[in-house]
């Protein structure tokens, strides 16, 4: 009996998520006492970081580089059948949700997804909880199943490091069928932090009075080093990308800090955010909903506030 | 081409949230219900869109009991040509995948759409679920899909980017934003609708594998403190020393 974890890599390296992903594994195999296996599909070169985590093993299928998730699945469950899985761990990101779905199948197992809790146990029934009505409620689940399979959202725990051990690899018996679907491009912007995993947010809202104003809120960012995001009308009427609208139909988010400026905080936004560690709301008017769901709030005229709050970050920076 | 849209029911987005029997069961007391935001919006008018290029029809599925219905009127009114309804409590994600997948074999859809996830229980596994069972590529969170002659190229979303993909023959796909524009329908499409045919079957047995045994809201904010817009540096300092954040 084991518990795997799907490790993420992006360019030959773990991706950040990974971490969390592995210290998950490890701490749920201590309480379903069995031990962890992190599983990777392809080559990758830092794997040797996770033993911070507390992972000792990592089952590696080589790739066979035509990228279909359909057969990366049915290759996963495999080796989940060979080492005689009883949880899965999947981030709850785009590889994880894709891949998901056809290795609980293949296995019978029972499923959920967005976690955001360890598993307990309750009366011998396997427990975990998550985020529900995107944000507003949290709900406790129950998995009847022998094998069980989860999707871990991001910033859900903060792994304790250890020092960084020796990391046995092993190679997987098994190999990824060719499939029918080929990847033809990934674009991406490089250089920040993907929204879904960002420690830290800056948003700004319909306030911004435009999308030329926007230069306060990317040096905001840059000086904190956060990710930045933004509410649904601004989205809407094209201000700012889609996928930077986070909220109850964007991008449900769970950062360490959330500042937003400029939004008022309606009940479809907040569901995205509210499970954010601290929020900071920048907001005129004293009565915008959102000063409610927040932990510092100021209220004055964001065009003043924002550029004030990045040279005081400058400031102890540079201290 | 013969397009399946399956369409969720879920509390409108400003419904607020409580919980009876011993918090074991979400309350519906004056709870307004609507189509899931993302089958509606994206899943369901991209369906239109390529069916009103290349001919067809779309077909809505829906896992629910009768007094559900409304919510399938309004997808006929949006341009759905029928429905089918699979008569039953839509108790969990794989239940419902299922359901739809059981009806879908042998239906030889070209394409199964769904929205991204529902705004209820947000779980994103529906499509993949049915794409499994139907042994059909499946791809998450498409902003993007053009269809010619059985090829498809499908543009999803990843973390920080997009990934394009080619693939022929059937797919199953979950609708994100950028797929396609709401529609809203006339008063002439609602009259329509009423006509419209919704195919009613009963459900397949099934084993449930996960359920809620227990929800409870949120702990409340301690209150917000408020700082003075001159004193950023305060700021700073609190959400160094005390929220421990930066």
């Amino acid at each position: 009996m084991s518990v795997l974890v799907y490790i993420e890599t992006s360019n030959s390296k773990i991706r950040k998520v990974s971490y969390e992903l592995a210290y998950y594994g490890v701490q749920a195999g201590k309480t379903l006492d069995m031990g962890c296996v992190g599983i990777v599909v392809g080559d990758c070169e830092d794997l040797d970081k996770l033993t911070s985590c507390g992972l000792s093993k990592v089952v590696k299928i080589a790739s066979n580089s035509n990228g279909d998730n359909g057969t990366i699945a049915d290759a996963i469950a495999e080796v989940a059948k060979n080492h005689s899985a009883s949880l899965l761990v999947f981030g709850h990101s785009s590889i994880g949700k894709s891949l998901m779905p056809r290795v609980a199948f293949q296995l019978n197992a029972g499923s959920v997804t967005g976690i955001n809790s360890l598993p307990s146990i309750d009366s011998g029934q396997f427990q975990v909880s998550k985020g529900v009505f995107s944000g507003k409620a949290i709900a406790t689940y129950e998995i009847s199943t022998p094998i069980k399979v989860v999707t871990l959202m991001g910033n859900s725990l903060k792994p304790s490091l250890v020092d960084e051990s020796e990391l046995v690899i092993e190679e997987a018996a098994v190999s990824i069928a060719d499939g029918s679907v080929t990847i033809k491009e990934t674009k991406k912007e490089e250089g920040t932090v993907p929204l879904p995993e960002a420690e830290l947010v800056v948003s700004a809202g319909r306030g911004m009075k435009g999308p030329e104003n926007w230069g306060i809120i990317e040096e905001l960012a840059t000086v904190l080093g956060a990710t930045t995001a933004c509410s649904r009308p601004v989205a809407d009427i094209g201000w700012r990308p889609h996928h930077e609208h986070v909220g109850q139909t964007g991008v449900a988010i769970r950062p360490n800090l959330y500042i937003a400026a400029g939004i008022s905080g309606a009940i479809q936004h907040l569901a995205g955010v509210n499970n954010s560690k601290t929020i900071v709301v920048i907001n005129k008017d004293p009565e915008a909903p959102f000063f409610k769901a927040a932990d510092y709030g100021i209220c004055a005229d964001l065009f003043d506030v924002v550029p004030r709050l990045t040279e005081s970050l400058k400031k102890f920076k540079a201290s | 081409m013969k397009i399946l849209v399956c369409v969720s029911k879920t509390p409108e987005t400003t419904a607020k949230i409580a919980f009876k029997n011993n918090d074991s069961e979400f309350s519906e007391d004056g709870v307004q219900y609507i189509m899931n935001p993302y089958d509606e919006w994206y899943a369901l008018v991209r369906a239109l869109e390529l069916v009103e290029e290349q001919g067809g029809e779309v077909v809505l599925a829906h896992v629910g009991p009768a007094t559900n219905d409304s919510i399938i009127r309004k997808g006929l009114a949006v341009g759905a040509h029928r429905a089918v309804r699979i008569d039953a409590d839509p108790s969990s994600s794989e239940f419902v995948a299922n359901q739809i997948a059981n009806h879908a074999q042998g239906e030889n859809y070209d394409m199964i759409i769904c929205g991204k996830e529902t705004i209820d229980y947000n779980g994103a596994v529906v499509g993949g679920f049915i794409g499994a069972q139907l042994g059909v590529p499946y791809f998450s969170f498409v902003s993007e899909l053009t269809s010619t002659a059985g090829t498809h190229t499908v543009t999803r979303d990843i973390e920080g980017g997009v990934e394009v993909s080619e693939v022929s023959g059937n797919i199953v796909l979950s609708a994100a934003k950028g797929l396609a524009e709401q529609r809203i329908p006339k008063m002439k499409d609602i009259m329509m609708s009423k006509r419209k045919q919704i195919e009613v079957i009963s459900p397949a047995d099934f084993h449930t594998t996960a359920k809620v045994v227990k929800y409870e809201l949120p702990s409340a904010k301690g209150g917000v403190k408020m700082i003075d817009a001159e004193n950023m540096d305060e700021l700073v300092r609190m959400l160094h020393e005390e929220a421990k954040v930066i």
